[in-house]
């Protein structure tokens, strides 16, 4: 790897790091009082247990080999990878996937929240990475998915729609917080919300234009897509809730430029000119109304993450399949609706997203049936109601 | 001696004291307290979902005074916190048996 682009793969892996604690200030806002340090501290967990894992055996089953479905052994503890051949280029791209590892299980507290064993989601995380994280990652890139033609250029499928229909899954076997929907649950500092989805914006740059692996033109455009996608998603929430409820708010802004990411992740190296501000309207449209789904549907999603990541995955997911344009990348993959490649593309974009979501959903739905049985997944409901801050991590946010 | 209690509007606590410390008033005690009256509560919208919260923050002023200064300490707070809309607030008088200064142990209209 030449100089120039390890320097910028290392950069956006710092980038990508500071994405885990973006994440939790965001959701940690979102939450009660009560609660805040029980998210903070299981979006942390992830930053602690999956750079273990991903080392010892997570990278080399994602990455390892040229199998269709899994990795194989070669990488196990970083055996064999070198810095010399290579100028590091290797270990640098080993550290910048382990961030995205980090991260994508941590995009399922948020759904979990208020109410799940501690001990629970100690278990799930490394369970979830390996048999679910890891074979979809394999798949997209550099397996079965990924080799039919498929694209995803930061983890829309594999991260987003991923951690999004596992989200669901996993609230299906905990069940609904106490008092869900009857009884509000109102963010309990709006601020802590907004300093999350800006760490977390900053960090995206990383995430996306980092996606190109190296100092490059499409790094350049991801780079710019982000920054649009973001803004236009961001703006269209914000109208429509003005004109639907009367008021712009910030929660309504924050969501709608994670939406706006999440949406231009998997495109953000396969779309150009203004493809990303109609990537960016789309998604900040569809998830501004998807949030409401688990109040008709009956399912507790306590912080929107089948709405927003989920569905804003799918949607940048399937757009790539009108957008995508090689010509302007140079580059060869195949070209969307738009720029003349017909429904191939498109085809390829939601066979990738079905098969993600089905095994996704039942490995999901196993593991958190497995753990109910065994240790238990759902706190007591003395704790629920007196906080899982004090009663878990015997801490208290504020006092 | 009478304890005067002031539940006002938060942004208008200010004003409260600036008129009662002009008034010769000169000490008092602040709260911030939650609760609800004729006004109800509130409702907030996040991701356009509506939640009714019960309890609006208000200010809590506690003053005592001297018998005599009673009627004009109270007609200087319903000056003070008044906006004429709905949430304005109360305020009630209660009779004080005595009062005493820590640091002196002076008593009574003394220890005010």
């Amino acid at each position: 790897m030449d100089s120039g682009s390890l320097t910028w793969v290392l950069v956006s892996a710092a980038l990508v790091l500071f994405m885990t604690p973006g994440l939790a200030f965001f959701y940690g806002g979102m939450d009660r009082s009560r609660n805040v340090l029980n998210m903070l501290m299981m979006n942390f967990y992830c930053i602690l247990i999956v750079p273990v894992l991903w080392m010892a055996i997570g990278y080399s089953l994602a990455q390892g080999g040229t199998g269709d479905f899994i990795g194989n052994f070669d990488f196990v503890f970083l055996k064999d990878i070198g810095i010399l051949e290579d100028n590091g280029g290797q270990i640098a791209t080993i550290a910048f996937l382990g961030m995205f590892a980090c991260i994508t299980p941590a995009l399922i507290s948020g759904a979990v929240a208020d109410r799940m064993k501690f001990s629970a989601w100690a278990w799930f995380v490394p369970l979830w990475l390996l048999l679910v994280f890891v074979p979809v990652f394999k798949w997209i890139y550099g397996g079965w998915l990924g080799d039919r033609g498929s694209l995803d250029f930061a983890g829309g499928t594999a991260i987003h729609v991923n951690a999004g229909i596992a989200a669901l899954a996993a609230v299906l076997i905990l069940g609904k917080r106490k008092g869900w929907p009857t009884e509000g649950h109102p963010p309990h500092s709006m601020p802590l919300v907004m300093l999350g989805t800006g760490i977390l914006w900053f960090g995206w740059f990383g995430f996306n234009a980092g996606s190109a692996l190296g100092a490059t033109g499409q790094a350049a455009q991801a780079f710019m897509n982000t920054f649009l996608a973001a803004a236009a998603a961001g703006l269209t929430w914000v109208i429509i809730e003005r004109f639907r409820d009367g008021h712009a708010t910030n929660l309504g802004a924050a969501s709608g430029i994670v939406a706006g990411l999440v949406a231009i992740t998997p495109a953000a190296g396969f779309v150009s000119g203004a493809a990303p501000l109609a990537i960016g309207v789309v998604a900040g449209a569809a998830c501004c109304y998807a949030v409401k789904l688990k109040n008709k549907a009956g399912y507790d999603d306590a912080l929107d993450v089948v709405g927003v990541h989920f569905v804003g995955g799918l949607v940048g997911s399937l757009t790539i399949g009108f957008f995508a344009n090689p010509e302007f990348f140079g580059a060869e993959f195949k070209a969307g609706l738009f720029n003349d490649g017909g429904l191939g593309l498109l085809g390829e974009q939601a066979l990738a997203n079905v098969a993600t979501i089905i095994w996704s959903f039942g490995i999901t739905l196993g593991i958190m049936i497995v753990l109910k049985k065994t240790i238990g997944v759902r706190v007591s409901e003395e704790t629920e109601s007196q906080g899982l801050d004090f009663a878990e991590h015997a801490e208290t946010a504020y006092h | 001696m009478k304890l005067i209690t002031a539940i006002v509007k938060p942004f208008k606590l200010d004003d409260v004291k600036a008129a009662l410390a002009s008034s010769g008033i000169l000490g008092m005690t602040v709260s911030e307290v939650r609760g609800f009256g004729r006004q109800r509560g509130h409702t907030e919208s996040y991701r356009g979902t509506e939640y009714q919260l019960d309890f609006v923050p208000k200010a809590k002023i506690e003053v005592i005074v001297e018998d005599a200064r009673a009627d004009s300490a109270v007609e200087t707070i319903l000056a003070a916190a008044n906006t004429g809309k709905i949430g304005d607030g109360k305020l009630w008088i209660t009779h004080v048996e005595e009062v005493v200064r820590i640091r002196t142990g002076e008593r009574g209209a003394d220890a005010i």
